[in-house]
């Protein structure tokens, strides 16, 4: 039974009654409800434990402001915790649970906490879980499960998000009075318009006030305008959508919750929408929050924000309590009262303002409520809910203190402490706030993007000048966007004439604040004005610092109901102005927003793109492990049968060793340079020789960043007297191309050279080993392959198997090896060839693992894994490759004081004593043996790998003066081990004089 | 996300750019002929003035060109974008 559902009247549709359930309890509401409201509806009173105090919570707000009814929905891979049961619409099946509270809010074995109040104030969890310290993991776990916030999803979200981007003339935010009339302006003025709103329904505060419009109820108005908006060619309105993102140059993020409102069964497409919208012009019409007024036990439930009793009377025909007493200092709450009048609850208005209200008060007068002017409610009483109030007299002296001589039995206590607009997207699109002395709120101010706030966002508090600020703001932005304003006009109100708020931001109480029961400023947080207070005692002043020792507006929320009350308690307590204690920083998201649609689309497959060679599916049918290499995926190793990688790898290497092996080398980058000056260019980005190269002959070439570090390396091949073939590393690739374009672009535009990415056309085949020689005369071979005619490090173009390649004699693994290059159509084909060529050699696929065991047996570096940005050339012990005779690149960084120090970390081979243990790559080197901490650290292994040829385990490694430390031995740091001792070595560990590359 | 005018596409989106640091530092003529201090001064320190900032832009997800803009560090408004070089006066915006 829906005991305190009103018999008519509201937005609900009582022929749609809904099934749903709260904590596993079975309740009713309408089609039209949110959860809040159905909870209301049933008389559900505490929806939640507040965080620290464990104390009873009930709705408080009806938006996104509310801090205390946060549930839980969905299990498993659905769950979505924290989500504001104000914002979540009902629908049939819905389960929600609270999320704190333990068993139950009603009835939770944590309250006893309460009890220690207390002794839990501010920055309590830095005073007392900090010590001793090995026991915080266990404190920590306790007080998670405590904190109670909902459990996360257990599995990988099963919906679907997508993003869109969207262009237009006027972004609208926000679908009140102002909204929709700047929308309406925009948009009969031809304006591309996007208006969006939190909300399932548009309308705003007109959806829960019995204000009039033309003489008629707002909502006829409302219905009208909705109609010409969708009927309008250039408007796309988004219902439950939140800007929740101002950024730069106009750039705004929308969160579209397309089917989350709707039963399970009939949600279909994606389930939210991420809109980036550019918008030449915004208008920001987010309205604003009613504060809570900050008296003694100001949180029982039935406490609760005067426009949300007014919002569920009206919108969905709620009435939350029967006894009611509405406690302000402003004329707004007087439109409570007047609406729980009209509904037939009895009701107290308490007005802290001496000479009351004007025009609103006479109207309650008149409808026979009785008003208390000069009066403040200092405190209630109340288990489960607010039962009776206490009311004293008031002189306006904040800071004494006052003696009740009133006890009023209510179970509904409506509070209204003024309205603070939500100035968040103006303030995150760079807007300054200004402190309004009559409004007592920062309303938007000074503006640096093209925007411009309307209506009670902007400090205007009736719907008539609510219109008009939204007419007007529509038509400033059209005029901006170069269009001409259609004639429009505001159509009349009915509202009384509203007086000034009177400022009251702590209520006094029978103690003074430090002794009276709490006045708490955040729900969520159990922030009180004590709390500031010792935060004060205890040094912190800048509000930052505050908000962060004592939690203020750290919850779901953000502070949205309670910031400007802490701010101006701190400000008081300070003896500083408001607007000089400023506000904290307005961030994104301006409510909270699933990762999930911040994803979009790129997830699991989409994550990333995948970039596969030509001869991919061979290495896939031939069960090669991938190793995802930047975007590329490479064959990490052949396993046979039931090899793992270690088997697989030793007989990879053997076979390239003693035999014959192939890997697909496709994924280096290739770019072809030609052009008349590319001789002198790549003279400057190279630090070797370039113009001494002969047509036909290979270099292994690096290059520096100007700061002398290397870069990058790979092979330059000299294909033309104008024409040159670079490779690059595979992960390279693309900022090699970009770096050499940058040069050419914006320091040496008259070189007359071009730059061609060839990576993706070309694929390249590497055959290596003893028998390469073989297998390419097997293939037919058209180039002449004896050491005379075609020695190491030189290219030709040739044919093989009558398919025209680029033949390369280079090595990576310091075997007789060949890179045949060839255009990627044809590249599955000729691998396939060249394993049958190979065959009778017992030819063997290797994968990347191998590669890197083969190089480093040779001591190659791998850029990257060898380098890491701050290793010079001179470091690895490759000056051989620097030119005395031109200028490059990075050449006069080399002698740089600190390019010559002498303790640089140097390339070094290193090998264990023991002859078995492979080092991790990543080991600390130590100079002694001594692990007391901080040892000192001299150097680190790059590379580390058991040698398959040598029988015994190599490593790379960079060690501070490492080359004059030759035969000594320094110690690997391994954990829980004692450090390993291990001798410093060249590093090519095999085939020093590198004879077999040149047979 | 700021919206950058390239010389050649016109305005796009941020992510399709890439940053060069700022404009108009010309590589020296004879490295080896500097002081330690000076090539330091080349190499490493910039401007980095409060306002009116020349800066390099790379079109990367685009034409790939390189050109120069002009923003505000503090308002990070464009003025405008040019091609290059930088004549003084080839202001796109």
């Amino acid at each position: 039974m829906q005991r305190r559902r009103l018999e008519k009247g509201g937005r609900i549709d009582r022929s749609r009654p809904l099934n749903f359930r709260f904590d596993g309890k079975a309740l009713q509401g309408f089609a039209g409800d949110t959860l809040a409201s159905a909870l209301l509806a049933n008389d559900v009173q505490v929806v939640g434990r507040s965080f620290k105090l464990r104390r009873p919570r009930g709705i408080v707000g009806c938006g996104s402001e509310e801090p205390n009814a946060i549930v839980q929905l969905g299990d498993g891979a659905t769950a979505e915790p924290n989500l504001r049961a104000t914002q979540v619409e009902l629908y049939e099946g819905l389960s929600a649970r609270s999320t704190r509270g333990w068993p139950s809010p009603d009835f939770d074995l944590g309250a006893v906490s309460g009890l220690l109040g207390r002794f839990l104030g501010a920055g309590f969890y830095y005073k007392t879980f900090m010590r001793p310290q090995f026991m915080w993991p266990h404190y920590e776990k306790i007080l998670r499960a405590s904190a109670g916030f909902g459990t996360t999803p257990d599995g990988p979200d099963p919906d679907r998000y997508e993003h869109r981007n969207a262009h237009c003339d006027v972004l609208v935010a926000g679908a009140g009075p102002a909204g929709l009339m700047a929308a309406l302006t925009a948009a009969e003025s031809g304006a591309r318009v996007i208006i969006a709103d939190e909300q399932g329904e548009f309308g705003g505060s007109l959806l829960g006030s019995a204000v009039e419009i033309d003489d008629q109820p707002a909502t006829d108005w409302l219905r009208e305008t909705v109609s010409r908006l969708t009927s309008a060619d250039e408007v796309l309105m988004l219902p439950r959508s939140t800007v929740f993102g101002y950024h730069d140059h106009n750039f705004l993020t929308v969160a579209e919750r397309c089917t989350d409102h709707l039963p399970e069964s009939e949600r279909g497409g994606p389930r939210q929408r991420l809109w980036r919208v550019r918008a030449k012009q915004v208008v920001l019409a987010q309205g604003a929050f009613e504060r809570p007024l900050v008296f003694c036990d100001n949180d029982r439930p039935g406490v609760m924000l005067a426009s949300a009793v007014s919002s569920y009377i009206h919108r969905y025909a709620v009435c939350p309590g029967e006894r009611a007493l509405v406690f302000t200092n402003n004329d707004s709450a007087y439109r409570a009262a007047l609406d729980l009048n009209a509904v037939g609850a009895r009701v107290l208005v308490v007005d802290s303002r001496a000479a009351g209200a004007g025009e609103w008060g006479e109207q309650a007068t008149a409808a026979g409520i009785t008003v208390l002017k000069g009066h403040i409610v200092t405190g209630t009483a109340g288990g489960k809910r607010v039962s009776s109030a206490k009311i004293a007299r008031w002189d306006g002296d904040p800071t004494k203190t006052v003696d009740s001589d009133i006890s009023v039995k209510c179970d509904l206590l409506a509070m209204s402490g003024g309205w603070s607009p939500a100035v968040h997207l103006h303030s995150q699109s760079g807007g300054k706030n200004r402190w309004d002395e009559e409004q007592h709120c920062f309303v938007p101010g000074e503006r640096t993007q093209a925007q411009c706030s309307a209506g009670a966002g902007n400090g205007k508090w009736s719907t008539a000048e609510c219109l008009q600020d939204g007419l007007d703001a529509g038509r400033q932005a059209v005029e901006a966007c170069g269009l001409q304003a259609g004639k429009l006009s505001v159509p009349p109100t009915s509202e009384p004439e509203t007086n000034p708020p009177e400022p009251l931001w702590r209520v006094p109480a029978e103690q003074d604040p430090d002794h009276c029961p709490k006045q708490f400023l955040d729900y969520q947080n159990d922030t009180s004005v004590a709390d500031i207070r010792l935060a004060v005692r205890e040094g912190y002043r800048n509000v930052e610092h505050v908000k962060r020792y004592t939690a203020l507006g750290f919850g779901t929320d953000q502070g949205k109901l309670g910031n400007i009350n802490g701010m101006a308690v701190l400000a008081e307590i300070l003896g500083k102005t408001i607007p000089e204690v400023g506000t904290t920083t307005f961030r994104p998201a301006y409510t909270p927003v699933s990762l999930g649609v911040l994803a979009g689309e790129s997830v699991g497959d989409l994550y990333e793109p995948v970039r596969k060679t030509a001869i991919h599916d061979w290495h896939e049918a031939a069960g090669a492990p991938m190793e995802i290499v930047g975007q590329w995926h490479r064959p990490h190793y052949f396993p046979r049968a039931s090899e793992d990688l270690h088997q697989a790898v030793e007989r990879e290497c053997l076979a390239v060793r003693k035999g014959v092996g192939v890997m697909d080398a496709s994924t280096l980058g290739k770019i072809d340079v030609r052009g008349p000056d590319a001789v002198t260019f790549l003279e400057r980005i190279y630090t070797h020789d370039v113009g001494r190269m002969k047509v036909g002959r290979c270099a292994y070439g690096i290059l520096l960043g100007e700061d002398g570090m290397v870069m990058d390396d790979g092979v330059m091949a000299r294909l033309g007297e104008q024409h040159f073939y670079l490779t690059t590393t595979t992960g390279g690739a693309a900022a090699v191309l970009a770096w050499l374009e940058s040069w050419l672009q914006t320091e040496w535009p008259e070189l007359k050279v071009y730059l061609t990415s060839l990576t993706d056309h070309c694929s390249t085949i590497a055959v290596a080993g003893p028998n390469s020689r073989e297998v390419l005369q097997n293939l037919g071979c058209s180039v002449d392959l004896a050491p005379e005619h075609f020695p190491f490090m030189s290219v030709r173009p040739a044919e093989l198997t009558g398919l025209t390649v680029q033949l390369f004699r280079v090595s990576f693994s310091g075997e007789l090896a060949f890179e045949i290059n060839i255009d990627s159509r044809h590249a599955l084909s000729m691998w396939e060839r060249v394993m049958t060529a190979g065959k009778s050699f017992g030819i063997t696929p290797y994968g990347t693992e191998t590669m890197h065991v083969l190089r480093a047996e040779k001591g190659f570096i791998i850029v990257g894994q060898d380098t890491d940005g701050s290793v010079t050339p001179v470091d690895l012990g490759m000056n051989w490759l620097l030119s005395k005779d031109k200028d490059f690149i990075g050449k006069r960084s080399l002698s740089r004081p600190d390019c010559l120090r002498e303790n640089r970390k140097q390339l070094v081979g290193l090998r264990s004593f023991d002859g078995r243990t492979v080092l991790p790559e990543g080991t600390q080197l130590l100079d002694r043996p001594d692990t007391t901490a901080p040892a000192p650290m001299c150097g680190h292994i790059t590379s580390s790998y058991m040698s398959p040829v040598l029988g015994h385990p190599i490593a790379l490694a960079l060690l501070a003066g490492g080359r004059a430390r030759r035969g000594e031995s320094v110690y690997a740091a391994l954990p829980a081990r004692e450090p390993l001792a291990v001798e410093v070595v060249s590093p090519p560990f095999y085939d020093p004089q590198g004879e077999r590359q040149h047979v | 996300m700021l919206l950058i005018e390239c010389p050649w596409c016109g305005e796009r989106a941020e992510t399709e750019f890439s940053y060069g640091g700022e404009a108009g530092i010309s590589r020296p003529e004879d490295p080896q002929a500097l002081s330690d201090e000076a090539w330091a001064d080349y190499l490493f320190n910039r401007s980095n003035p409060r306002g009116a900032h020349r800066e390099l832009w790379n079109h990367s997800q685009g034409c790939r060109r390189w050109f120069g803009v002009q923003r505000d560090t503090v308002s990070y408004a464009i003025e405008g974008s040019y091609p290059l070089p930088f004549d003084g006066k080839n202001y796109a915006g």
